[in-house]
């Protein structure tokens, strides 16, 4: 029972591994820093299991496992305290931060090698560690709160981390307002919950929560509750209309981009909404509002990645897509499906993105696929890995993305929260998903080299970042086949195990078992492979069998093509109608008028006016002996004077 | 006689003392403006020790005469420096502390 009772250990860990590069680094050889970056994380890693080891024996009515260790925030009526706990729901994310996290920093020794902020950036990411940790630990949604911010931060220090590029400083900081925006829902949905509850704390909330009747007529104060927390989360995980950050993140380090803006912290929106569910299931319109933000977010984010050129881009378009997918499946009510997509994705998109660093470091930093084409032949191993990863998120049979899609689309067709159109909105999003990937496998990897060999030297990566790579790609293929029983009659162990943290909500046919093998075929076969594979096929049509195609039909549908790689102007409307008015105010009335005209002229004025009076006062000083005696003679006859009008 | 008059007779020695100090140039004469109240304020304790019939006047009295010899020589010392520096007496010229 070691780390049940100390599961303070586990976010400690990265954060001493943090302060200890961050602090003494500097001295240090890479070696060093290498060893106490890896070795926190993976020592929280190594915790982590053993976590999994001892939960396991533990009985139903001990789960949720609370800890408190002190109090923190004492004040009225409002009591937080340092308490830490773990359901199903923490061990999955523990185990894909801890996990992955560790797979990117190894990476991030080959990938960062020649950098000069080498332990500068080590510091960031066991930083950025430490606070994702804390978030999921977190047992109230205030320690939840610093969680969240803390990687809120992290994320803005990483994007920015070459701080000497003006887009890299400009990313971050329009990361972090943008995100401001969902955490003030955010907030003001933690106030609106303790003016209801009068706490903080999961467990109590979760369970007066769950005696309130279900807000059927669509108001009332769970429903302003969820919608609140929803539009926190969708700043977190860039989902509409907050999306606008995430695609500008990519300024960052590419195993940032990775571990932060795909596999973990993007998610956390889609793991505080499934924590919340209690509230979320009795209020079905902000449901309803979670499934239509992600459907839209998955579609919308999905046709720009059909036209990005950028490598990373592409990937991140479709990192708030898949995003939109988790969201969808939370607001249909299969949030133990979301959180199974959460966890697939984050094996699959870190190593899209992984790959993609691996293609970069190959091209010497091209990012623009216009530019590479014909690579497999050149870094194999990047290829064979991306390949995997491209199948998985295209929901090919057999791996790991085809079984969360599946339960997702199940639950959107048959759950208690099915709606047709956000069901044929999902696949039609399955078949531009495969589309997009397939594009960006057969435009980076396929046809022949649009760059010169001759000038550029390309060059497989070094064994410290295949191994990531390969490790993901195993866990790509295979990390979907807790679900596999289930096509032929068995349980899905996923669900089965995240089961009992729904409990009081899920209610989604999709935990039901489907009955005979007649079912694997239908699946196998149904909509939205079928969707896949027409995005496939057309994929190949348009990049290898007829490469001149797409921009014959750039031509031919140009107001569409206009408008879409323009990304819908979305960011130049939020500029015009945000961005601009805000600059102006700030600019001419904030600054101009209140700063330099009255705050700025109170203290000059003051300043100014000392020295006036100081100038005339000096004049008394006159050098002069006798002018000096006077005044004694003069102050000595006014002193006698009171003196003796006191005296009488 | 009443002490009112010594203690006039010492007012108005002070006050001559005071007038000097302040109108005259010549740093002898200030100087010598300085002693004159000294004494004026010594009467002036003297009369009252009288009066009173007690002795702390008399020792005041005892303790200024001889403040004001090491006064006078440490002052007159002065006076002779400044003469051979300045050439001058003249107190409206030593005014190096002006603005």
């Amino acid at each position: 029972m070691l780390t049940l009772e100390h599961l303070w250990i586990i976010p400690l860990l990265p954060l001493l591994g943090a302060a200890a590069n961050g602090i003494f680094g500097a001295r240090w050889p890479r070696r060093a820093i290498n060893a106490v970056a890896l070795g926190s994380t993976g020592l929280s890693f190594l915790a982590t299991l053993e976590l999994v080891r001892e939960f396991a024996k533990l009985g139903p009515a001990q789960i949720p496992w609370v800890k408190s260790y002190f109090a923190w925030i004492e004040a009225g009526r409002l009591r937080a305290d340092f308490s830490l706990q773990v359901d199903q729901l923490t061990l999955i994310m523990l185990l894909v931060v801890t996990g992955v996290g560790w797979l990117i920093h190894l990476y991030s020794t080959g990938y960062m090698a020649d950098d000069p902020g080498y332990r500068r950036f080590f510091s960031y990411l066991n930083l950025f560690m430490f606070f994702m940790l804390t978030l999921v630990l977190a047992a109230n949604y205030v320690l939840l709160f610093v969680g969240w911010e803390g990687v809120g931060l992290c994320s803005y220090l990483l994007i920015g981390f070459w701080f000497l590029k003006k887009t890299a400083t400009d990313a971050g900081n329009k990361a972090f307002w943008v995100n401001r925006i969902g955490d003030f829902g955010f907030l003001l949905g933690l106030f609106l919950l303790f003016r209801q509850f009068g706490t903080l704390d999961f467990g109590s909330i979760f369970h007066d929560a769950a005696a309130l009747p279900v807000e059927t007529s669509g108001h009332g104060v769970l429903t302003a509750i969820s919608l609140l927390l929803l539009a926190g989360a969708t700043g977190k995980s860039a989902q509409l209309p907050l999306y606008v950050w995430l695609p500008d993140a990519m300024e960052g380090p590419t195993p940032v981009s990775a571990l932060i803006h795909a596999a973990t912290m993007v998610a956390a929106g889609v793991y505080m909404v499934a924590r919340s569910h209690a509230l979320f299931i009795h209020a079905p319109a902000a449901m309803f509002a979670v499934a239509v933000v992600g459907c839209a977010t998955a579609l919308f984010a999905a046709t720009i990645a059909l036209v990005q050129t950028d490598i990373k881009r592409t990937l991140a378009y479709s990192t708030i897509s898949q995003l939109g997918y988790m969201f969808l499946a939370c607001g249909v009510g299969a949030f133990g499906a979301g959180m199974f997509h959460l966890m697939t994705h984050a094996f699959f998109k870190a190593l899209l993105f992984l790959g993609a660093g691996s293609v970069m470091h190959a091209m010497s930093g091209e990012q623009d696929m216009r530019r590479m084409g014909g690579l497999r032949r050149f870094i194999p191993w990047t290829y064979g890995t991306m390949f995997v990863a491209t199948l998985a998120i295209s929901g090919t049979p057999g791996f790991s993305g085809f079984f969360s899609k599946e339960e997702i689309l199940l639950a959107a067709r048959t759950g208690p929260y099915a709606n047709p159109v956000i069901y044929v909105l999902g696949v039609l999003t399955t078949g531009l998903t495969s589309l997009y990937m397939f594009r960006l496998l057969f435009m980076t990897f396929h046809g022949a080299p649009r760059f010169d060999p001759k000038k550029t030297h390309v060059h497989e990566s070094p064994r410290v970042m295949i191994a990531p790579l390969a490790v993901l790609a195993l866990l790509s293929l295979a990390g979907g086949w807790w679900a596999a029983p289930h096509l032929v009659g068995g349980l899905n162990y996923f669900d089965t195990f995240v089961k009992p943290v729904f409990a009081a909500g899920e209610t989604s046919s999709s935990t039901e078992p489907y009955t005979g093998s007649g079912q694997l075929i239908a699946t196998v076969f149904g909509p939205p492979v079928l969707a896949a594979f027409a995005g496939f096929l057309l994929a190949w049509w348009l990049y290898i069998r007829r490469p001149e195609t797409p921009q014959r039909l750039a031509e031919r549908l140009h107001a569409l093509y206009w408008l879409v790689a323009g990304k819908y102007f979305v960011d130049e409307l939020y500029s015009f109608l945000i961005v601009r008015p805000l600059l102006w105010v700030s600019t001419n009335f904030l600054w101009r008028t209140v700063d330099e005209e009255t705050i700025d002229g109170l203290v000059n004025g003051v300043a100014h006016e000392a020295v006036e009076v100081g100038d005339r006062l000096r004049h008394l000083n006159s050098g002069n002996t006798r002018t000096y005696a006077a005044w004694v003679i003069l102050g000595a006859v006014v002193l006698t004077t009171v003196l003796a009008w006191m005296v009488r | 006689m009443p002490i009112s008059y010594y203690l006039a007779l010492s007012a108005t020695l002070f006050g001559l003392g005071v007038i000097g100090f302040i109108f005259k140039r010549n740093i002898i004469t200030i100087f010598m403006s300085i002693e004159l109240m000294l004494n004026a304020v010594n009467l002036a304790f003297i009369a009252f020790a009288r009066a009173l019939g007690q002795l702390q006047g008399q020792v005041f009295v005892f303790f200024v005469i001889v403040v004001a010899a090491a006064e006078a020589a440490v002052g007159l010392a002065i006076v002779i420096v400044i003469a051979r520096n300045r050439q001058s007496l003249n107190v409206e010229r030593i005014n190096l502390l002006k603005l």
